[in-house]
């Protein structure tokens, strides 16, 4: 399972390095959304500062959904899909791969984002430990969902609109739990003890990609 | 020895209506035969059926020794398909389109070279995103993946469309090269003049089911591969 999920994830990089879909309309795109919540929030650095956490997930969340709809439409276009049932990889391989894939970019996506926040909206990291922990597993669960809820699509006539349908919705936890754990990290709201947003995100990462190895299997099938 | 491919009364169902309809059909290891029909026959869905792509919810399908009643994917790694698409990344270049089909059926990184090699697909092609190519050429990758893969059965939907008369020969000889190595061949085809010289038996659909087979050859193939393809000559057309 682990030589398919490397090869899978490879393949699906270095279609991203030779396309630059992500790179050259994806970030794009999430820098604008963060340039435009600060024309709508007005020229203070205080309503900006606090709100900044969450705006720094909508643009993730919003942004994997063009991440996750591209590695749809590379297994999508000129018959892949068959191509890849007929490879004799295993499905929870090809599964760990595109996610492997996906959480990359993404990863890359909110190293420019937070780059953003700091210099758009002025706000200061406490805690970079905190910051860059909340950010893996948000992403890991946001990948393996996206990943799913994309196989799920995969087969549907109207999968470019029917997957943010399904998917935001379900990813609303990664939403809340990051922004608090961001709030947290920057130091607009207090630490509660345990950690439980960093927990709430772990959790939700492990359930999906646990559930992403079970089913993808008989979803590619159903596609 | 066992059948290639084994069906009796397979019946296949996408959407409302049957793909197949009852088929019987019955391929030896070694064997080369040609699906034909008019557009509709049920070749495409024959041919899916046996790569394990398409569920066969009646009757009894083996191959290889695979039950496609009860595991279909079983099946998959050991068959190799040409389809109407190429199944191919248009962002990868050629050797990077063959080589991960290589890697992923588990064969030496050689096969994938050899592969190239046969299909002539070398110097800048090689190097070229397959997006790039024309569609005679993009089916000349696909057909160098499927070579790559080394399958026990291949299934060619339409193999002469879109080839210059180079590659029909390559083609030509690449079937004749794995029935020689073990491999049995399906083909579904709109060109007699091109198949039916590769072919031991010819089998008609229509309608998704069987209605008649001829053979083609005297001697199978396989026998005639195994004394040299010079030896070829005797084949005719029954």
């Amino acid at each position: 399972m682990w030589r398919d999920t490397v090869l899978v994830a490879g393949k699906d990089l270095r279609i991203e390095l030779r396309s630059r879909v992500v790179l050259n309309q994806v970030v794009p795109v999430a820098v604008i959304m963060l340039v435009l919540f600060a024309f709508a929030l007005g020229p203070d650095d205080a309503p900006l500062v606090q709100a900044a956490p969450g705006l720094f997930w909508v643009a993730v969340l919003f942004a994997s959904v063009l991440a996750v709809q591209r590695s749809v439409v590379v297994e999508s276009s000129d018959g892949a899909r068959d191509g890849l049932r007929l490879s004799g990889l295993d499905p929870a391989g090809v599964f760990l791969g595109k996610v492997a894939a996906v959480a990359v970019q993404l990863v890359a996506l909110e190293v420019v984002l937070s780059a953003g926040v700091v210099v758009l909206y002025g706000a200061h990291v406490r805690s970079l430990g905190a910051l860059v922990v909340s950010c893996l597993a948000g992403t890991a669960g946001l990948a393996a969902a996206g990943t799913l809820y994309g196989a799920l699509a995969a087969g549907m006539r109207a999968r470019e609109t029917l997957l943010p349908f399904l998917f935001l919705p379900v990813a609303a936890p990664v939403l809340l739990a990051g922004t608090r754990a961001w709030q947290v990290a920057m130091g607009t709201a207090a630490a509660s003890p345990g950690d439980p947003w960093l927990r709430l995100l772990v959790v939700f990462a492990v359930v999906y990609l646990a559930l992403g190895v079970v089913v993808f299997g008989p979803l590619q099938e159903a596609s | 020895m066992a059948p290639a491919v084994l069906l009796r009364a397979a019946v296949c169902v996408t959407g409302r209506f049957p793909a197949l309809a009852g088929v019987d059909l019955t391929v030896a290891q070694g064997e080369v035969v040609v699906l034909e029909g008019p557009n509709g026959a049920g070749k495409t869905s024959l041919l899916r059926a046996c790569a394990g792509l398409l569920p066969v919810s009646g009757g009894e399908a083996v191959v290889l020794g695979c039950d496609l009643r009860r595991d279909r994917s079983a099946v998959r790694r050991r068959v190799g398909m040409l389809g109407h698409a190429a199944a191919l990344y248009d962002d990868l270049t050629v050797v990077e389109n063959v080589r991960f089909a290589a890697r992923a059926a588990r064969c030496a990184p050689q096969d994938a070279e050899a592969a190239l090699e046969r299909l002539e697909l070398s110097g800048r092609v090689r190097r070229t995103a397959v997006g790039r190519l024309s569609a005679g050429q993009r089916r000349r990758v696909a057909l160098a993946v499927l070579v790559a893969r080394r399958p026990e059965l291949w299934l060619l939907d339409e193999p002469h469309a879109g080839l210059d008369r180079a590659t029909r020969a390559i083609l030509g000889d690449l079937v004749a090269e794995a029935v020689t190595s073990g491999a049995t061949v399906l083909m579904a085809s709109h060109e007699p003049e091109e198949s039916l010289p590769l072919a031991d038996r010819a089998v008609s659909l229509v309608g998704g089911r069987v209605i008649a087979e001829r053979a083609v050859r005297t001697v199978p193939t396989a026998a005639l591969t195994a004394v040299g393809r010079a030896g070829a000559g005797g084949a005719h057309v029954a």
